[in-house]
């Protein structure tokens, strides 16, 4: 079977070489083939797929144009409202709740380029996760290795693009999870700059923190997707009212009077040996000998597990009353802790943030890309409790956002993208970060470094 | 704010206030977590902001005007 991605597939619509109702029934059928192994889609949504996608084919018959996403299919983290199903974050408890009414804003935004919605995707419990493990649903899988971790907490997003099974799905990052499984999967992700697109229609985890953004194995494809997706939305309180600043256009300039550096310090301290292959890869691909450092990474995503902790603690304190039994145990444990946590710490940790955000705007005086790994590790195998990190033996499900927690702490822009190293049977990830709405400046890089051949999103064998 | 805290007696002055209860099966879990939190704590005390600090989110009035 063919897998093509998002602009492959809109330009065939439009041309009317392939109708998209013919492109959403090959990707029910393949979804409904190899899902049971993947475990990456909760719900199906067939019937609408098919209803949109004739729809699209009715433009396109008119001579309409039905967007630059035309029949392209794509699905979403089960975090956000699909009208008709219960929004349920991951939850068991929250599949009780009343089907969402509509659809949340950022699903409109891809249905206005063109796309077609196929459903929903698994996720860590109400998004408190790295591993892309559930308690209620199981995991999702490595597309690479299914004994592996799809990463999380968007692990299903992760899965379901990494396989072929949607050329798109969105996800959300709050201190690492778009990054995350894009490192263990293999594809692209970005994490918009926060307050950049709209949360409106989602299921919250830290109001402070929450990030969404798109998944894709190309970066046109994550590009057209994030350009379908910006402008102001007055439904979402926590968006920067900012105009839409289109990425595609620029999408091929290259990076001419760009400044790039690595990040040292924190950010290689705790990198396993494939973490720093990967950084010395995508460096060497773009001649970066320089190296600068964000002195308080460390206390920055110290901040980030505090606030986390205590703005997650408090938004489930009802349910945390009334049914902590029905919470996936270890993600229970940490919301009731959250709960506890005293107001001075986290106010103190909201300073911290902001002043951590100042040292990295006067970095980004000097450079205008930082690199950074993505994680500390490929991904581990399902289950595993523990990472080794040189001689030190850490739990594994805090640390695997040791490198992601302190940028998104702050709101930066960054581009996951999927490094394989000689010989390797598994991915990892480099961040590509910007400064603040430079979203542009990261895809730049991460398309030059995929027309140079340094990054890719290969399907698994199997599929191809 | 880094003075060693004590899980428990957080745990047992705490959650009472919150009416929050704790089932005995789920406080070692718990105690774990706030001693990560402490850690973090910790750490944010060597990066100390004094009282002109702005804390990061800011409020913004809205006005139908």
């Amino acid at each position: 079977m063919i897998r093509p991605g998002a602009a492959e597939i809109a330009a065939a619509v439009k041309a009317r070489r392939q109708t998209a109702r013919s492109v959403t029934e090959a990707a029910l059928a393949d979804i409904a083939a190899r899902n049971p192994r993947l475990n990456a889609f909760t719900d199906v949504t067939a019937a609408r797929a098919l209803a949109r996608a004739d729809q699209i084919d009715a433009l396109v018959a008119k001579g309409l144009d039905p967007g630059p996403l035309a029949g392209a299919p794509f699905a979403v983290k089960n975090l956000f409202d699909i009208a008709g199903l219960p929004t349920r974050a991951g939850s068991r408890i929250n599949r009780a709740h009343p089907p969402a009414e509509g659809d949340a804003a950022l699903i409109c935004r891809m249905e206005k380029a063109g796309a077609v919605l196929l459903g929903g995707l698994n996720m860590g419990e109400y998004a408190y996760d790295f591993t892309g493990e559930n308690a209620h649903d199981g995991a999702s899988v490595n597309p690479h290795d299914p004994r592996r971790m799809s990463g999380g907490s968007s692990g299903g997003s992760g899965t379901a693009v990494g396989s072929g099974l949607v050329p798109l799905a969105l996800g959300s990052d709050t201190n690492g999870s778009i990054r995350v499984p894009s490192s263990f999967c293999g594809i692209f992700g970005l994490k918009p700059t926060y307050g950049r697109l709209s949360r409106h229609g989602s299921f919250p985890f830290v109001a402070s923190l929450d990030h969404l953004g798109p998944f894709a194995r190309t970066v046109t494809d994550l590009a057209l997707a994030y350009d379908a997706m910006q402008g102001p939305d007055p439904a979402d309180p926590a968006q920067t009212p900012r105009r839409a600043e289109p990425a595609l256009p620029g999408l091929n300039d290259g990076i001419a009077g760009l400044r790039i550096a690595r990040l040292g310090g924190y950010f290689e301290q705790g990198a396993g040996a494939e973490a720093r292959a990967a950084l010395n890869h995508v460096a060497q691909a773009l001649q970066v000998r320089a190296e600068v450092a964000l002195p308080h990474a460390a206390e920055a995503r110290a901040a980030a597990f505090l606030i986390t902790m205590a703005e997650a603690g408090a938004l489930h304190l009802d349910r945390l009353r009334s049914q902590a039994g029905a919470f996936d145990p270890d993600v229970r444990d940490r919301l009731i802790a959250g709960a506890l946590l005293p107001a001075a710490l986290v106010i103190e940790a909201q300073k911290v943030r902001r002043a951590f955000a100042a040292e990295a705007a006067a970095l980004f005086a000097q450079a205008d890309v930082l690199l950074a790994p993505a994680t500390p590790c490929t991904a581990p195998m399902l289950g595993e409790k523990w990472l080794d990190l040189g001689a030190e033996r850490v739990p594994l499900r805090p640390n695997i956002g040791v490198f992601t927690q302190p940028i998104s702490a702050i709101g930066l822009p960054v581009v996951a993208v999927p490094v394989w190293l000689a010989g390797a049977t598994l991915p990892i990830g480099v961040q590509v970060i910007a400064a603040p709405w430079r979203e542009d400046v990261a895809l730049r890089v991460a398309r030059l470094l995929e027309r140079m051949g340094a990054v890719a999103a290969p399907l698994p064998k199997e599929t191809t | 704010m880094t003075a060693p805290l004590d899980p428990d007696a957080l745990i047992d002055a705490l959650a009472p206030l919150l009416d929050l209860p704790v089932d005995p099966a789920h406080r070692p879990g718990v105690v774990q977590n706030l001693r990560a939190a402490q850690a973090a704590a910790a750490r944010m005390a060597g990066f100390a902001q004094g009282d002109l600090a702005e804390p990061a989110p800011v409020f913004r009035p809205e006005s139908l005007e």
